[in-house]
């Protein structure tokens, strides 16, 4: 706790005694009130872009959305400052949320673009609205004030620009560090994974884009208090680009290295503004942009993942966490699963992609306390099986019940829900999270703190029994050691494993695993074999894929075998060596 | 409304839509085969307009001293690369394209010593310079960062789109220009007047649609860009150079974008700085295409050039706001159409 706080606690105690150093100069402040108002920008970025991988241009109309509603508030109306600050953030999160419904569904290239034409749309609707005052804007803000205390030089609104920068870092550190954050990170990966374990992946990424477009609203009320006018050119496409490349040279991974972006660009910007003329004898501000945009792309040359884990790298590291302290078991999933009976019903299911029959009414079905291995050739079907069952595809006929339950078209999230879990022939793991944040995405459905309690960590308990039932399942299968090392630093083998330990920490009545044999060695297979069973004994069902003829003949209670998506045999692993249509799909027809 | 405005505008929007169809079709070639956004592609067309109108004004144009420059450094760059196995044939290829051809072009320029040469010469020495500059772009800008996420990409790309707006600043000036038309003549038909210069946009655009297509379907590497677009290890398995590929798309967006601005440049006069707004509605155009699709791209360059004429006309202080609004409702489409797809993230 103490290793988390203090290094924020010494940069608050450094950027507090700053004003009071005797000889700073008051321009020196001026620079740190610029740099605090991009980093709050820049922070919002961060969790957006960075962690969140969604990438936004348009964060500029947002700080305007924060300036222009208390410009206008406390210029019609005479409000106070502190009455519009609220108003202020509220309006540019609707903004983000009426954005949001229609951006944040957009994948991959488009969503950039999106944000850079909604953008250059906001900026010249703010220049041509009437009672925004057109390309003047609005002058004659009041400053902020305390009591009797205005603040009307930069030295002094330099404490709530920084009192704000210092508390949404932390605010948004905490939220990175929690449940929903971990939903969050799990974004930049695709949807899939997220989604088996129930996050509902539209609405955390809406939610991180109000976020960022929050604490770009504060931004923009404090600047207009700053400047005590607002106008549209700060707010329009070219410093919607600078804030995001203030996060990417930054680093766009990091809370911090938002602030240090800022610091980089602010300072750099006004370096060359100041010194160039000069060196080149006059010529002003085009040998600004040029030399800016040139050390830019140098610098990203250089440092693609911006400067913050490039400047990290030189100091010691920290001692990585140890094991979570143990905490109160999370409460079982409140299901009823049966001791006997079927779990999984599968009928006639059918998919096709156009022509492609990729699945053909296929029957099967697992039983209570049952491993049921599906095999087949490749290409058989069997992958999209699963993703029928989980509702990653929707079936085109033909029906998937749980405990007698149609599920036919519920979404991922949903199924889960009622105690299927499952990992993936192509490990979907999020590399830069540790394991043990991993596996904890796994008891997602089983937490509830959500966005606002992991700010102001009130998640605490909650939070501690997921990662404590998260260690438990890791040492289950066998990684204790592992539990703080990045999953991307895991062999291929291990990170199945960890999959495993992710779908165990849903507290599952029945386990679908992908090939989960693929890249072990021998004496891991046996390990993994005897964890299975031992999971079966304790109730539960397992349904797997896998080629490893020796495993699953060993490990199975019954067997299905599809080819070219067609169910061919079903039986027990003595009936089916023996069978002479799986002999043929697999070894060709006899001469 | 009579019919006279409206077809006015029409004719207005088709003009102005034909421009921006140019630039959509380079943004996407650009971004398919490289993942990059281009937005330097707003300076390609100030540069080819502006450098063009100097030259017709008998003035020396300082982006061939820019082009001569950056070949000096991608010349440099190339050297490091090579450093470990320095092959004779490779570093004079290296020096023909990088050192040679710039310094070609800037010959030709003083044996003509300041005088106004023709249009076409004009022209073709505007193309040459702005493609060297393309071309050089990738080198230096972005190959060496090639295999870096579309963000990362996306602001460097941000960062040469600045400083060569620099650059053109310091070139021409403040001071808006225009160029001479490529033809003087008019046809009028009924209330229409159609000026050769709108004739040529018309020709130049589609033979230039036409012509990708061939490029495209029909030559090798016009296939072999097409692979590095599907899959850039594939390509490399199967003995593409990618690096070849970026550079050639750089050096076909740059034309295209140096050839939209010699068109507009006797329509509207252009500055420094307007390249950037014009490229950005080729933008529009291409992600209403979906980046992917050049007919698309086509028809929605058109589209947004109609509503630019007809909104200029009835709202004309909200141009923009409603151009660029244009595309949410089309995204807004595109998303209920297709659902998210799930794509393996790197």
């Amino acid at each position: 706790m103490t290793s988390r706080i203090l290094p924020i606690l010494v940069f608050a105690l450094v950027m507090a005694t700053i004003p009071f150093v005797p000889g700073v100069p008051p321009f020196w402040i001026v620079l740190l009130d610029n740099i605090g108002l991009a980093a709050l920008v820049a922070m919002g970025l961060v969790l957006l872009t960075g962690v969140g991988g969604l990438t936004s241009f348009g964060q500029a109309a947002f700080c305007g959305f924060g300036a222009y509603t208390t410009a206008y508030l406390t210029t019609a109306y005479g409000m106070s400052p502190w009455l519009t600050l609220p108003m202020s953030l509220i309006v540019s999160g609707l903004a983000a949320v009426l954005l949001g419904i229609i951006t944040m569904r957009l994948s991959g290239h488009y969503l950039p673009l999106g944000t850079i034409a909604w953008g250059i749309s906001l900026f010249y609707l703010f220049s041509k609205l009437e009672f925004l005052g057109r390309n003047d804007g609005i002058s004659g803000i009041p400053p902020l004030s305390i009591g009797n205390w205005k603040m009307l030089d930069p030295g002094s609104i330099y404490f709530p620009i920084w009192i704000a920068v210092i508390i949404c870092a932390l605010l948004s550190m905490n939220l990175l560090d929690s449940r929903t954050g971990r939903a969050i990170r799990a974004l930049r990966r695709g949807h899939i994974a997220a989604e088996a374990f129930g996050v509902q992946t539209a609405r955390a990424k809406l939610l991180v884009f109000i976020y960022a477009a929050v604490l770009a609203g504060l931004s923009g009320w404090l600047y207009a208090h700053f400047q005590r006018a607002a106008n549209p050119t700060p707010f329009g496409p070219h410093l919607g680009i600078e804030y995001l490349f203030i996060a990417v040279v930054g680093g766009a991974g990091y809370v911090w290295g938002g602030v240090l972006g800022a610091a980089v660009v602010v300072i750099l910007k006004e370096v060359l503004q100041s010194y160039l003329p000069l060196i080149f004898g006059g010529g002003g501000g085009q040998l600004e942009t040029i030399v800016f945009g040139i050390l830019l792309v140098t610098l990203l040359q250089l440092a693609p993942t911006g400067m913050w884990p490039w400047l990290t790298a030189w100091l010691p590291s920290g001692d990585s966490r140890k094991r979570p302290a143990p905490a109160d078991a999370l409460p079982a999933r409140n299901d009823h699963r049966p001791d006997t009976g079927v779990l999984l019903q599968v009928d006639k299911a059918r998919k096709q992609f156009g022509g492609v029959v990729a699945v053909n009414d296929v029957s099967f079905n697992v039983q209570a306390r049952e491993i049921v291995a599906l095999i087949g050739p490749n290409g058989a079907g069997k992958s999209t099986t699963f993703n029928l069952i989980t509702g990653v595809l929707a079936a085109t006929a033909g029906k998937v019940a749980v405990l007698g339950k149609s599920v036919s078209g519920a979404p991922p999230q949903e199924i889960v829900k009622l105690g299927i879990a499952r990992t993936f022939q192509h490990v979907k793991l999020v590399p830069d999270m540790t394991v043990l944040e991993n596996v904890a995405l796994g008891a997602h459905l089983r937490g509830r703190s959500g966005a606002i309690a992991s700010m102001l960590r009130l998640d605490r308990a909650d939070e501690a029994k997921l990662l404590a039932e998260a260690a438990k399942q890791i040492e289950r299968v066998g990684l204790g050691d592992q539990m703080n090392q990045l999953a991307g630093s895991l062999s291929l083998g291990q990170q199945r494993i960890v999959e495993i330990a992710r779908a165990l920490c849903v507290d599952p009545m029945l386990l679908l695993l992908d090939e989960p044999a693929a890249g072990l060695r021998h004496m891991e297979k046996q390990q993994l074999a005897s964890l299975l069973r031992q999971l079966r004994d304790g109730g539960m069902s397992v349904l797997l894929v896998e080629h490893d003829m020796g495993f699953v003949m060993n490990l199975a209670n019954r067997i299905v075998v599809l080819d070219f998506g067609t169910k061919i045999a079903e039986g027990t692993p003595a009936d089916i060596k023996t069978n002479p249509d799986v002999i043929k799909a697999y070894l060709g027809a006899v001469a | 409304m009579n019919t006279t405005i409206l077809l006015f505008l029409l004719q207005d929007g088709i003009t102005n839509g034909a421009i921006y169809a140019l630039l959509g079709l380079a943004l996407v070639l650009v971004f398919a085969v490289t993942r990059i956004i281009l937005i330097p592609q707003g300076e390609f067309i100030t540069f080819g307009a502006l450098t063009y109108a100097s030259l017709s004004a008998g003035q020396m144009p300082g982006t061939i001293k820019l082009a001569v420059a950056m070949g000096v450094v991608a010349f440099a760059f190339d050297l490091f690369t090579f450093r470990k196995a320095l092959d004779a044939r490779r570093v004079l290829r290296s020096i023909a394209v990088n050192i040679v051809f710039p310094l070609a072009i800037w010959g030709v320029m003083w044996a003509l010593g300041g005088r106004p040469g023709n249009i076409a010469l004009n022209i073709a020495l505007s193309l040459l310079i702005v493609a060297a500059i393309g071309l050089y772009l990738y080198r230096i800008a972005f190959q060496p960062i090639a295999h870096t996420s579309v963000l990362v990409l996306l602001i460097a790309s941000v960062g040469c789109h600045l400083a060569l707006q620099g650059f053109g600043l310091v070139f021409f000036g403040a001071e808006g220009q225009r160029g001479p038309a490529i033809s003087s003549d008019a046809i009028t038909i009924g209330a229409l007047r159609f000026t050769g210069q709108s004739i040529a946009v018309y020709g130049i655009t589609i033979a230039l649609i036409v012509g990708l297509w061939l490029f495209f379907g029909y030559t090798l590497y016009g296939k072999a860009l097409r692979a590095t677009a599907v899959n850039r290890l594939g390509a490399r398995l199967v003995g593409i150079r990618t690096s070849l590929s970026g550079q050639i798309a750089f050096l076909l967006a740059s034309v295209i974008g140096a050839i939209s601005g010699i068109l507009i440049v006797p329509i509207t006069t252009l500055y420094y700085d307007t390249g950037f707004l014009i490229g950005l509605k080729g933008f529009i155009a291409a992600i209403i295409g979906g980046l992917v699709s050049y007919p698309l791209t086509a028809a929605a360059a058109i589209l947004v050039g109609c509503v630019e004429a007809f909104s200029s006309f009835y709202a004309s202080n909200y141009k923009e706001v409603i151009v660029f609004t244009l595309i949410l409702p089309v995204l807004v489409l595109r998303s209920l159409a297709a659902p998210a797809v799930e794509e393996e993230k790197d």
